[in-house]
Order: C-alpha cells, then sequence, then structure tokens
C-alpha cells in the first residue's frame, strides 16, 4: 500500500495543470467561480478547446480519440480540471453517446457521428425518462412502429436537458410492447429538426431554463439511426448507465468548493461579517466537511485502483454515487448559510446571490443519474445479497 | 395547562384557512407573482376586510388586541398557501416596532391606514458587511436643526418597494433609534428585486435624507430594545409560517406517495420512502409544539421569552430543511420545478431559516442565554 503518486504521475498532473491554466478562458474561469450560468457556446468552445487537445473524450477506445490512460490518470486529469474551475464538456456526448457509438455503433454510425460528438458539433440530449417511467424506465412507452424503411413516433419525454439547444437526440423507444417490459425497447438517433418534435421549456426552481418536455407526433426516423438491434435498446442504456463510473462522485468539484469556501470563511471573518465564535463554528463544520471528504477521496482511489487490477467494483460506483451527491449538496448548505438574509435577492452576480439557486439546483444530484434510493437498492441486492 | 383553542379562535384559523384555500391556490399565487407588483392587491384588501391587517394591534389604534396565539393560526394558513403579500412585513415586522415602539400619536398617524389595507411599511435594518443579526447599524442619523438627516444603505428590506413608509434603523449618538421615513422622500433610492422565494425585496440607500423630530420611533437609543421586543414577535410568527408551509408540503408529499405509481406499484409502498414520511411527520409535530411555545412566551418574562424563540426558530430552521429537502428528493425531478408548489415551498422554509437569525444563530444565542431550560 502507497498513497503517493509515482513521479511519472506527479510530471503528468503538472503538465495537465499547466494546460488548464493556460488554456482556460478567463470568462469561462470566472462565470464557473461565480456560478452563473454557462451558455451554450461557453461549453462548446470548451470542448473545442480539449479536443484541439486531444482531451475532450480520453474515456474513450484510443482508436476513436481516447487516451490510454491509467485510472490514475484519469483520476488526476478530473481533479485538475475541478480545481482549475474548468467547466466539464457536454456529458451527452462525452459520457453516453459516444461511449455508446463506439461499443455499438455501426461503422457508418461511428463515421458520421463520432469525430462530430468528440468536438460538439453536434449537440446531443438525452431521451429516456417519460412521465410515467422516471426510476422505472423500462416501462417506458412513447412508440416507434415500424412504416417500410422508417419508424414512426408517437409519444413524450420529459426531463429533456438542454433539448432546446440539441442537434440530436439519443432516446429509447417502444417497438414492441407484447413481452416483459426490457424487451421491445429500441436505441433510436433522431435529428431533432424532424417534422412532428415539439419541444417545451419547463422551468426549474433555481430559475433556470434546462429542462424540457419533448413531444413527439409521427415523427418519422430512418431504420438506419438503430443503435444495436431493435428491440435490444435496454442492453444498449445499460451499458450507457453503467459507463461514466470513476468521476461520479465528482470529488475535484467537491475539494474545488470546500477551498472556496475556505477563503470565503477567511474573508468574512477578516471583514467583521463572521464574529469569532461564528468563525469557529463554520472552521468546525469545514472540518466535518473535510474529513468525509477525505475518506471519500480515498475510497474513490481504491475503487479506482481495484478496477486497474480487474477487481469487480461495480456497486462501489453506487456509494460514490450517494455519498459523492451528498457531499456536494452539503457544501451547498454552507455556501446558504454563509450568505444569509442577504443571500435573499437574487439579483446580483457574486456568490451571495448564487448561493440559494446553487442550493436549490443541487437537489437534482440525488435524483437524476439513478436516485439515490435506487442506488441504495442496487447496493441492498448487489452487495449485501438482500 | 390547556392547549385547546377557544371557539373564536378556531373560527378564526378555520375562516382564513379556507379563504387561503380557496382564493389563493397554487395558480393564484403564480399569477400574482408574475404582476407588476408581483403581489395581489386584491388578496391584500381581502385580508383587510376580514380584518386580518388590524389583528395584532390595540384596540385604541382601531385594531384588535389579538394575542400570539391568534397570530399563530393567521400565519399558518398564511404558510398553507405560501402568501407573497406583506403581511409578515406590514403587519408584524414593521408593525411590531410601532407596537412596541411608537407613540400615540404616530400610532395614530399610520395603523388606521394599515389596518384598511391602504399603507403598506417596511422595516429597513439589515446592512451589508456587518455582523449578521446584529441590533447595530452603520447607517447614521444625526440631529439637524428639529430632526434627523439619515445616511446609509440598507440589504434585505422585506417589500421595500411596496412600501410608503419605511423603519430605518440608524445610528444616533446616543445608539440605536428608528425612524420613519416617506420612501418618496429626498435622498431614498430603492433598488427593487425579488426574494428566491418569491416575496419581493429591495435594498434601500439613504443620501442626506432629512426627517422631522417626529419621525424618531422611541427615542435616540432605544432602537435596540424595541428591535430585540419586536424580533421575537415575528419570530415566532416565521415559526407559525413554517410550520403551515410545512403542513402544506407534507400533506402534498404523503399524496404524491399514495398516488406516484412507479415499478407497477405506488411508491409509497416502499418502506425506504415510507420511513422518510414518518420522520417528516415527526419534524412537523415537534414545529408545531414550538409553534405554540413561542406564541405563548411572547407576553411573559423577557428572558424566558428569549429562550423559547430562540429554542422555537432553532427547531424550525433544522425540521424545515429537513422536511423541504425530503419532500423534494420524495417527489423526484417534478420537485425541483418552478410549476409545482412543493419547490416553492421549499424555497419559502429556506428563506425563514435565513430571516431573523438562522439555525445556527439561534443555538448559539441560547448557549449564551443558558439553555432552553432556566437553571434550578
Ligand atoms: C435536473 C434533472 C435533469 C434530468 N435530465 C434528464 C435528461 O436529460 N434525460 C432524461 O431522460 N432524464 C433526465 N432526468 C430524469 C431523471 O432521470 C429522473 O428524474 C429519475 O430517473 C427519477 O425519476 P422521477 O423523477 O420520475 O422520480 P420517480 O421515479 O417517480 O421517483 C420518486 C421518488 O421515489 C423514489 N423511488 C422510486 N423507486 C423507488 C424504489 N424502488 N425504492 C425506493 N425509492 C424509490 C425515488 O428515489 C424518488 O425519491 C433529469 C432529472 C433531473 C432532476
Amino acid at each position: 500500500m502507497n498513497l503517493e503518486f509515482t513521479p511519472e504521475e506527479i510530471a503528468f498532473r503538472d503538465e495537465v495543470r499547466a494546460f488548464f491554466r493556460e488554456a482556460l478562458p478567463d470568462d469561462l474561469r470566472r462565470k464557473m467561480i461565480n456560478r452563473e450560468h454557462l451558455e451554450k457556446d461557453d461549453t462548446v468552445r470548451w470542448q473545442r478547446i480539449l479536443n484541439a487537445r486531444g482531451w475532450a473524450v480520453t474515456h474513450w477506445p484510443v482508436a476513436y480519440g481516447g487516451q490510454a490512460w491509467t485510472p490514475a490518470q484519469r483520476y488526476i486529469f478530473q481533479e485538475e480540471m475541478a480545481l482549475a474551475h474548468a467547466p466539464e464538456g457536454s456529458p451527452f456526448n462525452v459520457n453516453m453517446i459516444g461511449p455508446v457509438l463506439c461499443r455499438f455503433g455501426t461503422d457508418e454510425q461511428k463515421r458520421r457521428f463520432l469525430a462530430a460528438t468528440a468536438n460538439l458539433d453536434i449537440w446531443w440530449c438525452q431521451g429516456f425518462s417519460e412521465p410515467g417511467a422516471g426510476s422505472d424506465l423500462a416501462s417506458l412507452k412513447t412508440s416507434a412502429v415500424r412504416d417500410g424503411d422508417h419508424y414512426v413516433l408517437n409519444g413524450q419525454k420529459i426531463w429533456t436537458t438542454q433539448a432546446q439547444h440539441a442537434d440530436w437526440m439519443f432516446g429509447l423507444f417502444r417497438t414492441d410492447g407484447s413481452g416483459k417490459k426490457q424487451q421491445g425497447i429500441t436505441f433510436l438517433l433522431l435529428d431533432m429538426k424532424t417534422p412532428g418534435i415539439t419541444v417545451r421549456p419547463i422551468e426549474t426552481i433555481d430559475g433556470g431554463h434546462d429542462a424540457n418536455e419533448v413531444f413527439f407526433d409521427d415523427v418519422r426516423v430512418p431504420v438506419a439511426n438503430v443503435v444495436g438491434e431493435e428491440g435490444k435498446g435496454w442492453d444498449v442504456a445499460k451499458h450507457l448507465l453503467g459507463s461514466e463510473r470513476s468521476g461520479i462522485a465528482r470529488i475535484g468539484l467537491s475539494k474545488e468548493r470546500l477551498s472556496q469556501l475556505r477563503s470565503l470563511e477567511r474573508r468574512l471573518a477578516a471583514e467583521g461579517v463572521l464574529t469569532p465564535a461564528e468563525h469557529e463554528r463554520l472552521a468546525f463544520k469545514l472540518a466535518e466537511v473535510e474529513v468525509e471528504l477525505r475518506a471519500l477521496e480515498l475510497t474513490q482511489l481504491r475503487v479506482v485502483s481495484a478496477d486497474a487490477h480487474g477487481g469487480g467494483a461495480n456497486a462501489a460506483a453506487s456509494i460514490l454515487k450517494v455519498k459523492g451527491t451528498e457531499m456536494q449538496q452539503r457544501m451547498t448548505e454552507l455556501v446558504l448559510e454563509l450568505a444569509g438574509p442577504a443571500g435573499l435577492a437574487t439579483a446580483g452576480h457574486d456568490w451571495v446571490s448564487a448561493a440559494a439557486p446553487f442550493y436549490f439546483t443541487m437537489r437534482k444530484v440525488s435524483i437524476f443519474g439513478g436516485s439515490n434510493e435506487i442506488q441504495k437498492n442496487i447496493i441492498a441486492k448487489t452487495m449485501l445479497g438482500l | 395547562m390547556d392547549f385547546e383553542l377557544t371557539d373564536e379562535q378556531k373560527m378564526l384559523s378555520e375562516t382564513v384557512t379556507r379563504f387561503v384555500a380557496e382564493t389563493y391556490d397554487f395558480s393564484k399565487r403564480e399569477h400574482a407573482l408574475r404582476s407588476a407588483d408581483g403581489w395581489s392587491r386584491e388578496a391584500w384588501a381581502a385580508l383587510a376586510e376580514m380584518g386580518l391587517l388590524g389583528l395584532p394591534f390595540a384596540e385604541e389604534d382601531g385594531g384588535f388586541g389579538g394575542s400570539g396565539v391568534e397570530m399563530m393560526l393567521i400565519m399558518e394558513a398564511l404558510g398553507r398557501g405560501l402568501m407573497v403579500e406583506p403581511y409578515f412585513a406590514t403587519v408584524v415586522l414593521a408593525g411590531g416596532v410601532l407596537r412596541h415602539g411608537a407613540s400615540a400619536a404616530q400610532r395614530a398617524a399610520i395603523v388606521p391606514g394599515v389596518i384598511a389595507g391602504e399603507r403598506i411599511l417596511a422595516l429597513a435594518h439589515d446592512e451589508a458587511g456587518q455582523a449578521r443579526h446584529t441590533l447595530a447599524a452603520r447607517t447614521t442619523a444625526r440631529p439637524a436643526g428639529d430632526g434627523w438627516i439619515i445616511d446609509g444603505a440598507k440589504i434585505a428590506v422585506i417589500h421595500g418597494q411596496s412600501a410608503g413608509t419605511l423603519i430605518v434603523s440608524a445610528t444616533t449618538g446616543e445608539g440605536l433609534g428608528l425612524f420613519l421615513v416617506d420612501a418618496r422622500a429626498d435622498g431614498v433610492s430603492i433598488e427593487a428585486t425579488r426574494g428566491y422565494d418569491g416575496v419581493p425585496v429591495a435594498s434601500v440607500r439613504l443620501a442626506g435624507v432629512a426627517v422631522g423630530a417626529d419621525a424618531l420611533i422611541g427615542e435616540a437609543g432605544t432602537g435596540a430594545a424595541i428591535l430585540d421586543r419586536s424580533f421575537d414577535e415575528a419570530r415566532a410568527a416565521l415559526v407559525a409560517e413554517a410550520v403551515g408551509a410545512m403542513a402544506e408540503t407534507f400533506d402534498i408529499t404523503v399524496d404524491y406517495l399514495k398516488t406516484r405509481q412507479q415499478f407497477g406499484v405506488a411508491i409509497g409502498s416502499f418502506q425506504a420512502l415510507q420511513h422518510r414520511a414518518v420522520d417528516m411527520l415527526m419534524q412537523l409535530e415537534l414545529s408545531r409544539s414550538m409553534a405554540v411555545l413561542a406564541a405563548l412566551s411572547l407576553d411573559g418574562d423577557a428572558d424566558q421569552r428569549r429562550r423559547n424563540i430562540a429554542a422555537a426558530k432553532a427547531q424550525i430552521g433544522k425540521s424545515g430543511r429537513m422536511v423541504g429537502q425530503e419532500a423534494v428528493q420524495m417527489h423526484g425531478a417534478i420537485g425541483i420545478t418552478a410549476e409545482y408548489k412543493v419547490g416553492h415551498a421549499f424555497k419559502r422554509l429556506t428563506a425563514i431559516d435565513a430571516l431573523l437569525g438562522d439555525r445556527d444563530h439561534h443555538l448559539a444565542r441560547l448557549v449564551e442565554l443558558g439553555g432552553v431550560y432556566p437553571a434550578e
């Protein structure tokens, strides 16, 4: 056992750190620090910078633009990215459809989509959830009926993040309702400009407009856009949902937030906004968070290293998801408390007015990506055999 | 000991609760939020008509001399509706300052207009860069002729943009003073925004604002004592409002657990969620008890009042957070949409904790005061 990085790993870390320092545009860094909303263009710009360096899709197979990194390198990369206040690229492109196409796509689909996906020339959205199919995703009903060379889609998706910006959607559709609910689901790619698609925005409690409903009214999708086989979409979906493991706890992000909290704490204490007693209480709470974060970080490293040694750490990903999201949410509570009544007003562009919206929006992390309750069900079933 | 409401109190509670349910449902609230004022003058007029704006004011001021219990019942009902009208700002908070500090002449000049629903008041006390929840201010009032000149800046002024009259705290040579300031007076500028809870909130700048001698509430130097008393009353009201918001949140959540189907069953059949709903209920009941304690402590011994109010505010800080977060979580994605009431209740509960001292603040205050139970 050994917690030190090797000299090669340290050299790698320095290289990554230097790159982020130079390549990340100042306006993006500032927006990230102030928790401002990123525009579509911001994300595109950044992903293209990463892509030019060959670092936009590092965990894809090398043949499609990935990097043959060790788990430790992947960990370092993610951590440095967060500490540099760099945004993540589009998760739908990078972590979801990209890996799926690498694994299940036809040659033609790979040619058509992969490079464009890595460069964010195509903006993807994920059409999985429906009003009646959330945690119980396999009960989805939006239908795709074969008509010659096309499927005809009817029904509705919901919570589709950034569908308003999307060029393409990957989604799950029911091509056969006769068998078990996991059967008869087909994974399709569709151009969002296809006639019959309507996108309706859903406002969320932080005032944001990222969520949407997407309605399908006789939308015709070529049969060539099936990923995998017709009726086998559930296998593709399972692969997608399980694919992004190493970064799921987002430790780097939490560490970056903790260090921001620390500098806030010091500044407010120096300005007399925090009384000495308040300062001490806050310091105590930060220490508590720090202990837990360190424990989680080491747990993640153990998982990463078990992966490297071929150990089966799958359910461990669920542990990391639950504890990692709890940590992210805890951090937002502390900032909210620091903002106090001044944080009531939502105008303004500083950490005080961003504190509450950020606290509200981060409630989502324990809901999406498989809710924390569902993660615990998975742990109970697969690790405990209950 | 008697936890029963009188018949009159029961009637009051039923009337206000019914009024809110029938005239201020979620879509009405949305409508009010989208209006130019950001709140409903119509609902305000209705509250005036029902006599609710006069409830806590003394009979000689034209009010009903209602006690903390009546205030609790009203605030709980308003809390269920997540009402954004200036009841708390005007009747409870600024009104409290008038009740506990203003002269008979000042009250006669202002309170009737408040009771009639024609006059909105707001208290401007918080300042940026100050220690939180301090009873001091950096804003100054210096004597000039018969009156005063006020300079400074205030933040988090609830309904500051709605108010015709502001009550401004400012440091005088003799300590903190509270001043009645016409919101349209020269030198007053108001920057209106909205709180994350939907309630209008403003920043107020005061640049050389001249007020007369009759603008001073109480005496120069009694401001802190008046605020201390008024804030406790306002905290008791917030505690009751939180109980209403929690009760509404709880009811909606339990209903959702019974109706939302996943995996072929109601999600309420999962024990993982059942236990958490029960935990919510327990927090709600504890909060309800503390709201009663707070309401009954207002007129008693000042030391005991402070302890009890701090305890109650600390309790609902914890319960409100827990109930709000759990309600959102158990709803899944719909819990964080603006189109659904639960998310708004969660935000209001968050704001209530932040107002007039959060949980940590009141726990620390309790430590200072020697705890909830007085030493033998
Ligand atoms: C901000 C945000 C963005 C999203 N973006 C997308 C997107 O781009 N594309 C997309 O397809 N979807 C997206 N989703 C949807 C997300 O995948 C679903 O919210 C999630 O699957 C949960 O489903 P639900 O919201 O319907 O909640 P439900 O499944 O109805 O769950 C309600 C509650 O019941 C609990 N529960 C359910 N089943 C069980 C059980 N068996 N045991 C114990 N508890 C249970 C849940 O944990 C939750 O607390 C997004 C969601 C959010 C919040």
